[in-house]
Order: C-alpha cells, then structure tokens, then sequence
C-alpha cells in the first residue's frame, strides 16, 4: 500500500508527462504480483469501488476526536479525505500495514458494513499518504491527471525492451486484473497472452498533419483519397460473437454512455468511424454531443434531444475476416456493402470528395460545398493501398485542417506554469473590446486562455512584460495593464466558437493557442466582442 | 499572591518580564532584549543589550553586521543569569542552532518561554529539554490535528528515491537559509549521500557558520556557476523564494522541492507548483504540542502565534487552563 500511496501522492503534483511516464514505469517494474496489477486497474479505471460513503467517514473519525478540532481541520484542508488522513487519531498496537492486495480483495468481495469493519483496522494501519490513497481507493476515482492511454504507455516500458503501445491496447481488453500474464509477457517469461477475445477494441491508426510546403511537391494526387474530416470523436465500433461495444480511439470503452449506437449494431464487424449528433442526416454542433460525452449513464430524454451517430470511415473486421491487412481501396469498399447492410440511420458512410489536382482539393478546403462539409475540420489524405496500421506511422494518411480562426486579443492575467515553466508567467488569459452594459464604457471582456503557440524566447519576453506591467497579484496569478495604449495584443487562432454560459462574454473558444505576439499593435485596436459574435452566428446560420 | 501576569505580559514590542526590565524576543527595538534563536521575526537588530546563546549572538552578527546591538552577553545552556531580580536560564529548544527557551525564575514562579521547538532529533542542535513550570509559553505555528511530520529520514529517502529516479533532472529543495538547508545537507550525508551539494549563494555564510561551530556538512558548491548539464542529477539547495524565481531557470528542467511542515497540506505543495513535498519542519508538529504539554503538565498554558484556538481547545479539554496571548509580528504563514 506504501508504494502505491507513494505513486499517487507523486502523479497529483507532477505536471510532466514523461515524468507521469517514468513514475508508473517504476512502480510497476518494482512492485509485485498482484498489487502491481490492482494499482494499474485502478489507475486505468478498471476498478473502481464505492465502499464508503464520505459521510461514514466523516463520523467514524468524530468518534473517535472531538468534533470542534475535527472541523477546523477540515476548514482549512478543504477536502474530507485529505483531512482525514491526516488527522485520523490512530489508536495504538494497530496491525501491519495491509497490502494493495488484501484490500481489493476485501472491497471486491465484502459487503458494505464488513468493509466498514476493516477501514478503521486498515486507517490506524497506515500512514496520512497511504490513509489518503485508501479513502480515494474507497470513494471511487482516484482523479491524479493519469490517463488510461498514458498508464497502458507506461505498461509497454516495463520490460527490458519496451512494446508498442498499440500491442498492448489491442491485448487490453482481453485481459483481467490483476494482469499476471501481461507482466509475465513483458518481462521475458511467458508469451504473450492470446488477444482473441470478441468484441475487444483495435488500436487506431492515426494521421500525420500535412506539411503543405513539402507534402504536395513530392505527393501524387492519384495515390490518395480524400474525405472529409467531421468534428466529433473518433469511435471503434465492435459487433463479434454477440459483443456489442463502442471504444473512443484510445480504447476507453463508452459503450453504456451510448446504448442507442450499441442497439444500432447489427452486421458482424468492426466499423472505424466519428461519433457526432446528428438529426435528420445532418451532423449537429461538438456542444450538442458534449451533452453525451462523459455521462456513465444516460435517459432517455438526452437520448431524445442529442441522437448520436456513426459517420463510418473504415472496416477493420467483417465477420471473421480481419480487413486492416487489407489495401484501403478494398477496405473501402467492403465498408460502403458493409454499411447498406447495417441500413440503420445511426450509421452512415463518410462520402469520398473526388478531386483531381492537389489545387482543386485546396480550393474545396478554403470553401467546402453546400451541407455538412462546411462544419468539417478539414480534410484526410489516405494512400489508397495504405493497410491499416496501429499509431501514427509517416506517409499513408495525412490530416488537412482548415486554416484556424483568428482574432486579435489583448493579454489580461497571466498565471505562473507548472514545472518546467514555474518560473515563468505562461498561462494568458486574453479579452477583447465590448460595451459595458451599466457604464456604457468600452471595457475588456475575458474570451479565453492559452498556454502554447510561442517558442522559449517568445516565453521570455512575455513574462518579462508581465512582470514589467503588472497591476495587481492574486497568488500565482497576475493582473497585467490592459489599456487602449498601454498592453499586449495576441493573435489568438482557434479551431470554433460555443456559446458559454460559464464565460461572464457568453462565448468559448475551441482550442485557443497564440499564433502571434502583436508588439506592434496598441491593444485599443484589437478585435471587438461583437467580432466573435458574427463568426458565431454565421457557424450557427449554416 | 504572586500572579503570573506580574512576572511576564505581553506588549505592542513583544512579551515584557517588568521586574527584570527585559523583553523576549522583541519585534521592535527596545533597551533589554532576551532573543531565544536567530529566525529573523524573533532576531532583530537595534536593541541595547542582547542575551542570548553564543551561537545566537554569532548568527546575529553574521546577518546584522556587529553592531546589531549596544551590547551582547552570551549564556551557555543551562547558566542561570540575574536580571534585576529575575534570574534567566537559556534551555535547548531544538528548534536551530542555538535555540533557547527561556526558562525565567522569580519569588518561586518558574514560566517557560518556549520560543519555537520541535521535539524530535536534530543532528544540528541540542535537543528540547523539558523544565518543570508554572506557566508555559508555547508556540502553536503547526496547531491543528492535521499537522503529524512524518519521519525526517522518510523523507529524505523520498528525495535521494526521486534523484534516483530522473537522472537527467536537478532536485531544486527550497529550505529556509538558518537551520532548515543546514538540517537538510546534516539529514543528507546521514542517509550516505556523500556527492557535492550545491547551494544558492543566500545560505552560504550561514553554511560557514555551522561549520565553525562543528557542524560538517560535507562537500558543497556555489549552484551559481557551470552550465546547465552540470547539474542533471545533483540536488540544489536555495531558499523557498528562489525556486520559483528566474534564479531557477539555470536548472535543466528542476524537480521542484519544498522542505516546510507546511508540504503537509496538498494545495499548499499545488499552490506553490512543488512537485516533491518534503513535510520537514522546525517546529513541533500537533503529536509534539500536545506531547509536551502532556509531559509538562504547567498550571498554565499561554500560547504565543500560529493557531492558537485548536491548541487552547485541546489544553482545556485534557485539564490544562489555556489562554491565547496575541503576539503580533512572528510569521505564522511565513516560510517555516
């Protein structure tokens, strides 16, 4: 318990993803079966427990000190399980630390009031971490910035010589915690454990972004398909031996989030495709399926309001056949027969733009035809004998986003980064112009914020004008001077505009990043809310 | 009836004992001062006449210059020196180097000023030693049951596992410049660590100063010089103010730590961007609080800063009578 207590309290404060990387890696090279296993499937969300409610937590420490001192605690903690671990009077001659093991086994297998037995053995056992990393373990989620991708990344280290990653994802979902015949594989003594399991997800091949300089002269436009590029999710759709599963592209299976794309399911196969909204045939807003996404369950009346669909892409499998050894023109199209047989409005085909010069496809981009492509990303560039490969490998697909948009914005609080960037002011928040509703005075309104876009000199020369014009600090946050004359004006590029209740200018930017520094520019002359306003409505129009 | 309140009471300058004519630890000027250790809130310059123990008067005279006060008398622990009619004692705190409580005897009554203390081991100094009295006057800056300092050697450990661990990386410990990196380096070469440590230029006269006074702290280097890729691997010891200031970007990609009791509490380490909390303290956690005050048993418990509300509550529930004095100008939020 000590060490994975140790791993949690290290991954909540580390921002670094290749030091996320390195402290999992360690962990599970040093731990043993089966706690190694049990913490992995936690960290992956694998399992998950709901043994104590925070109020049975809550009285058992009150039992145990008085009230009052319990409440200050909590008053300046702010957060029940911390102050629990921390304050948790521990009565003495308690038993050995328990192991990771011994308590899932006890979670996974006692009812609620034995499990209510064992926590006050298990707290006066451990240590204030090891108590924090428990009543997390206990109350579900243990909420520490890790990824299920990142931890399956840092499985694929662990043995003498690093796996793909894909390997893993694709063994997955035919394996069990705690995993004993996974490590077995990735540390030389066993082989690998069989992936034939119906219905488990394949991992995906994803694009390279185009380098328009260099990718047109020396590409064929002959050897390459194009189709649309839709604003959804990625999904893998799974019909096998009677398992029905929907799988985001990193194998996060979402198929409970999404019971009417699973009923939709009837062909045996396996449909790559985009998850969207779509009514009457036509893709709906990213906001509208974010009314879908990251539900665990879902009524009827989302189902009603927000239908989700499949706009299809590519067929990895059709029946018993596994097609991804297959050249994409045939993939394709074994899809389109695959997809007239489904026959169900949930699922659709992505249509192919036919194009003959790479001068045409550009002219489609910067103004795509009437309808759907008009809401699209950009466009994909697949070789038409490409097979279908796991993770992103250089030439057979291409992604072709449609140029950003932009405004001019003017630089309004910036906040200290993390890590690497701690001692620099790296996270902006940026405004533009509008009318105060109650002074009628033009004044700046907050739109977005950004932390990348710039190079380590950019970064530089940022802060220091940050802290050469702050006007007041809350904490790692500054206020910077924002004035008609007197300012820093971004170009800020961003992939689409919502409509926000959250934000006090009722609009929120997808993806914002810092195109350009504007030195040059007097914030006076930046961009207008009612700018945004107009791009707004025209998306909205279409 | 002898109260108490006659023999010490608190003041705007600090806590005055009006029949030997002295303050201790005073945070203005004044013509008599007793200081009990040399952390600059109870340490200041500009007095008349100083008591304290020799190595507080030299941590003095290495920050303030020598004339930081009119005039100094030293008293080696345990030597009983007459104020008037008081006779003061200088007792181990084992809080830093040279830290005292100020034990102050008068018609009978003994009263404990404590000073800040911790109670457990400190390979820099004596440690604490408890004296029987009537009145204690103890410090609270970590009263709150949420406030249990792990084991030091735990910690340490967690560090040299992290180095360990990302080679590539510099260990950035921010640590409070008298006493707390002192303690850090001592902790250190206990656990077997022998390689140079580097040191922000702000600890290196009070580095030099525990030398003298028989504290080896090994091999250490200015962290001022050399590139980069000199310190991958290596650990920096600077204080709490620099690691998060430009002073920091000279470190490829630093592992920032942060030695302070206050690492206890998560968005404290969150809030301060520390990747690798060291809960190591100079003071008495809540355990060693109560422990003391438990082991003492005073017919009165006065509580000087930090949060005295939790501290006064616990003493009255297990039978000690408490009272909060309301010290102002010791840091409470400081840098530990």
């Amino acid at each position: 318990m000590k060490a994975f207590a140790e791993l949690l309290d290290r991954l909540s404060l580390t921002g670094s993803r290749n030091a996320k990387l390195t402290l999992v890696r360690d962990y599970l090279r040093e731990t043993p079966d089966p706690d190694r296993g049990w913490a992995l499937a936690a960290l992956t969300g694998d399992i998950s427990f709901d043994a104590a409610k925070p109020a049975f937590i809550r009285k058992a420490v009150e039992e145990r000190m008085d009230p009052q001192l319990f409440r200050w605690s909590y008053d300046y903690v702010g957060d029940l399980a911390e102050t629990v671990a921390l304050v948790w009077p521990a009565r003495p001659g308690a038993n050995r630390e328990p192991d990771l093991s011994e308590v899932v086994d006890a979670l996974r297998g006692a009812t609620r009031p034995e499990v209510q037995r064992l926590i006050e053995g298990w707290l006066d056992a451990l240590q204030p971490t090891g108590r924090w990393a428990l009543l997390k373990l206990m109350t579900g989620g243990l909420r520490v910035g890790l990824t299920a991708r990142l931890a399956k990344r840092a499985v694929a280290d662990v043995g003498a010589e690093p796996v793909p990653v894909a390997e893993v994802e694709e063994l997955w979902h035919a394996l069990h915690a705690p995993y004993e015949d996974l490590f077995a594989w990735l540390e030389g003594r066993a082989d690998k454990p069989s992936s034939e399991n119906p219905g488990r997800f394949r991992p995906a091949m994803l694009a390279q972004a185009i380098d328009e300089a260099a990718d047109f002269a020396r590409l064929d436009p002959a050897d390459y398909a194009a189709e649309w590029k839709w604003d959804g999710i990625r999904v893998q759709a799974v019909n096998e031996a009677g398992v029905r599963r929907l799988y985001t592209r990193t194998g996060d299976d979402i198929s409970r989030t999404f019971p009417d794309i699973v009923d939709a399911l009837q062909a045996q196969g396996v449909i790559d495709g985009e998850l969207l909204v779509m009514r009457d045939g036509k893709v709906a807003s990213f906001a509208d399926l974010q009314q879908r996404l990251n539900r665990k369950t879902v009524d009827a009346k989302a189902l009603a309001a927000f239908p989700a669909a499949i706009r299809a892409y590519d067929l990895l499998a059709e029946g018993p056949d596994d097609t991804r050894v297959l050249p994409f023109a045939e993939r394709r199209k074994r899809l389109e027969a695959f997809i007239a047989r489904e026959g169900s409005p949930r699922i659709d085909l992505s249509p192919m733009q036919p194009f003959a010069t790479w001068a045409e496809l550009a002219a489609l981009r910067a103004d795509p035809p009437a309808g759907d492509p008009q809401v699209a990303e950009g466009l994909m560039l697949k070789r038409w004998d490409s097979i279908y490969e796991a993770g992103r490998p250089k030439g057979p697909w291409f992604k072709w986003k449609r140029d950003p948009l932009l405004i001019d914005a003017v630089l309004m609080y910036a906040q200290r980064g993390h890590g690497k960037r701690s001692s620099f002011y790296s996270d902006y928040t940026f405004g533009v112009w509008t009318d105060d509703a109650e002074t009628g005075k033009r004044v700046l309104t907050p739109v977005g914020k950004a932390y990348f876009g710039f190079t380590d000199e950019e970064l530089k020369q940022i802060d220091k004008h940050v802290r050469d014009n702050t006007v007041e600090r809350f904490g790692p946050v500054r206020s910077v001077r924002a004035e008609p004359h007197a300012g820093l004006v971004f170009e800020v590029a961003f992939e689409g505009l919502q409509r926000s209740t959250r934000h006090k200018s009722g609009v929120a930017m997808r993806f914002p990043r810092i195109s350009r520094i504007r030195w040059d520019k007097p914030p006076g002359e930046a961009d207008e809310l009612a700018t945004l306003e107009r791009m707004l409505a025209r998306m909205e129009a279409r | 009836m002898i109260r108490p309140q006659d023999l010490l009471c608190p003041r705007p300058e600090g806590l005055y004992c009006a029949p030997g004519d002295f303050y201790v630890d005073p945070v203005r000027p004044v013509a008599r001062a007793v200081i009990t250790h040399g952390h600059a809130d109870h340490a200041r310059a500009g007095h008349g006449a100083v008591l304290a123990t020799p190595q507080t008067l030299d941590i003095m005279a290495e920050r303030y210059g020598l004339d930081f006060a009119a005039s100094t008398q030293a008293a080696a622990y345990g030597e009983v020196v007459a104020r008037d009619d008081v006779d003061v004692t200088l007792v181990p705190a084992g809080h830093v180097l040279g830290s005292a409580q100020a034990v102050v005897r008068w018609k009978g009554l003994t009263m404990v000023v404590s000073g800040d203390y911790k109670r457990r081991r400190d390979p820099t100094c004596p440690a604490f030693e408890p004296v029987p009295c009537d009145v204690f006057i103890s410090e609270a800056t970590f009263g709150l049951p949420v406030f249990r300092h792990p084991a030091d050697r735990d910690e340490i450990a967690r560090l040299l596992r992290s180095v360990a661990q990302f080679p590539q990386r510099c260990h950035l410990v921010g640590a409070y410049a008298l006493g707390k990196a002192q303690r850090i380096i001592r902790l250190l070469r206990e656990a077997g660590s022998d390689q140079t440590i580097y040191v922000h230029g702000a600890l290196e006269r009070l580095n030099a100063l525990y030398g003298r006074h028989g504290i080896d702290l090994g091999p250490l280097a200015p962290a001022t010089t050399g590139k980069k890729g000199d310190f991958e691997g290596q650990i920096v010891i600077a204080p709490p103010s620099a690691t998060q200031d430009r002073w920091s970007r000279r470190f490829p990609d630093p592992v920032t730590a942060f030695a302070s009791g206050w690492m206890q509490v998560r968005a404290r380490a969150r809030q301060r961007g520390v990747e690798l909390p060291l809960v190591i303290s100079d003071h008495a956690d809540w355990d060693e609080l109560t422990a003391t005050i438990d082991e003492l048993r005073p017919g009165e418990l006065w509580i000087t800063h930090g949060r005295e509300e939790a501290l006064a509550r616990w003493a009255d529930l297990h039978g000690v009578p408490a009272r909060a004095l309301d010290l102002v100008g010791y840091e409470e939020e400081g840098d530990d």
